[in-house]
């Protein structure tokens, strides 16, 4: 595997420009955090990385890896949680490119059993999604970037909105996937969680980039 | 009594407007289900206004034919469905307010191109009129539905993945656009299909009342669907004898017999229901 780096990446929204001369390399299998202010790029940074927002200038290098080798955990609040569908039909609907036409396997329903037995929640997989928690719902989204079996993670404000013993639960998935060698990027709030759990962190601020600012970053800018 | 729930079905226009009004409303309700689950509700009455122009041309070109106005119509359908999508992202306004601005022109510049036909009585179009139900038309709503039944179950997962998550759908499969544009085109078939018997402003209520009142009925997106198919049908059923015994058009009669069961499930479904939170345990 190769390292997915950042070439003087420029972002935009419409002619805002949000984050400009980004430079950064994230080894295979590092574990980083992306913190900085609000308005500071982080969402849209995770997003290019991803490949959902366009550049505006510079190039981002992926190592090589395609769109279903890279799992997205957007932020789970803009998601309609009356929608009637079942714990299980969630997890298991994340399968890259199931089409209208393939099944859902018994691998596949091994796999989302196990993803929601890891995170908890293996007696509610045919509850429907209104009757969890902010905290479940979390973690149904976590089994099913589980299912996605990614090389490259990335979660957008993952612990937003969640109980402390969910906190707990979901860092310790974060610590199978960097054991598992997946590289992981998520981008969080909580500097002190940050510091404990976090080997590498990449900080953005309104002005620069601000590169190695917290005690124990170790990201080698590019 | 038996009389007036048998009566108008002795005449054959009537089981003509009957037969097809039930495939309809086994077609149509299901997407409304979507509809209401992706937040377009007012998509619908888009539609129903958009359609109108198209219509309109058609039958300048052909008269009154239905296959020439139901073309016109799903053309014009799609343009506008298309359009309002597109005016949405571009301008990046608040969607509401440009489908608003569009339904608007498009129900003034149906009815202006309408009123240039003599031949053609606006209120027939608009509200429908059973006695215009003929075979073509019969065979229009029937084969509607028979295209959109097996559709909609070949598109059925990746509509739901897209309705639920369409920033996941984006993300791992990058073709969440197809299945939408798929989705719409079903829907404007099911409202061009119903305009002969119940009119282009009423044929969308035999699609979404029944949908937003299934929601009181059933946490599963399968029950939800089974549910409104069954009030769809109801309605067509109850709204076609009481449009024949009262002597009012067909559109307006289903769309309203529809919106009894609705209030009807507002007021006492087992979810959500006005019933329910006034005794939550009940």
């Amino acid at each position: 595997m190769k390292p997915i780096t950042l070439d003087k990446v420029e972002l935009r929204h419409g002619a805002r420009v949000i984050v400009s001369g980004l430079s950064a390399a994230f080894a295979p299998g590092s574990l980083t955090a992306l913190v900085g202010s609000n308005g500071s790029g982080k969402t849209t940074l995770l997003r290019a990385i991803a490949g959902l927002h366009p550049l505006a200038g510079g190039r981002i290098d992926r190592g090589g890896l395609m769109p279903a080798d890279i799992a997205l955990l957007a932020q789970g609040s803009h998601l309609d949680r009356s929608f009637p569908i079942t714990c299980r039909d969630v997890v298991a609907l994340a399968a890259t490119r199931l089409g209208p036409f393939r099944s859902i396997g018994k691998d596949r329903l091994a796999a989302t059993r196990a993803a929601l037995a890891r995170v908890g929640l293996a007696e509610m997989e045919s509850r429907p999604i209104q009757a969890l928690s902010a905290g479940q719902f979390q973690r149904v989204l976590f089994a099913r970037t589980m299912v996605q079996d990614a090389s490259l993670i990335l979660l957008d404000e993952p612990f937003t909105a969640v109980d402390t013993a969910t906190t707990r639960l979901l860092l310790s998935v974060i610590a199978d996937w960097h054991a598992q060698g997946r590289t992981v990027i998520a981008v969080l709030h909580d500097l002190e969680l940050v510091r404990h759990h976090f080997p590498h962190t990449l900080m953005l601020t309104r002005q620069a980039a601000l590169w190695d600012s917290l005690p124990d970053a170790g990201l080698q800018a590019a | 009594m038996l009389d007036f729930l048998l009566e108008p079905f002795a005449l054959g226009f009537m089981r003509r407007a009957l037969a097809g009004c039930l495939a309809l409303s086994v077609a149509a309700p299901p997407l409304g289900v979507f509809l209401v689950l992706r937040r377009m509700s007012l998509m619908s009455d888009v539609l129903q206004h958009g359609v109108l122009p198209g219509i309109a041309i058609g039958a300048i070109f052909a008269g009154l034919s239905f296959w020439a106005m139901g073309l016109g119509g799903v053309i014009a359908g799609l343009a506008v469905a298309v359009l309002a999508g597109w005016l949405a992202r571009r301008t990046g306004g608040r969607e509401d307010s440009q489908l608003a601005g569009m339904y608007l022109v498009a129900l003034a510049a149906g009815v202006a191109l309408i009123s240039t036909q003599h031949s053609i009585d606006l209120t027939h179009l608009l509200f429908g009129n059973v006695l215009a139900v003929d075979n073509t038309a019969l065979f229009g709503m029937a084969g509607v539905a028979t295209v959109a039944l097996p559709a909609l179950a070949l598109i059925w997962r990746p509509l739901v993945l897209e309705s639920l998550d369409p920033g996941f759908m984006a993300a791992t499969a990058g073709k969440g656009g197809v299945w939408h544009l798929v989705f719409l085109m079903l829907v404007v078939l099911c409202v061009v299909s119903g305009f002969v018997a119940l009119g282009t402003l009423m044929s969308v209520g035999l699609m979404m009342l029944p949908a937003i009142a299934a929601r009181h009925w059933s946490e599963s997106l399968a029950g939800q669907v089974r549910v409104a198919v069954l009030l769809a049908c109801l309605s067509s059923v109850g709204g076609l004898i009481l449009s024949f015994n009262l002597d009012i058009p067909a559109g307006p009669a289903i769309v309203l017999t529809a919106g009894g069961l609705w209030l009807l499930s507002l007021l006492t479904g087992p979810r959500g229901s006005l019933w329910r939170q006034a005794m939550p345990d009940a």
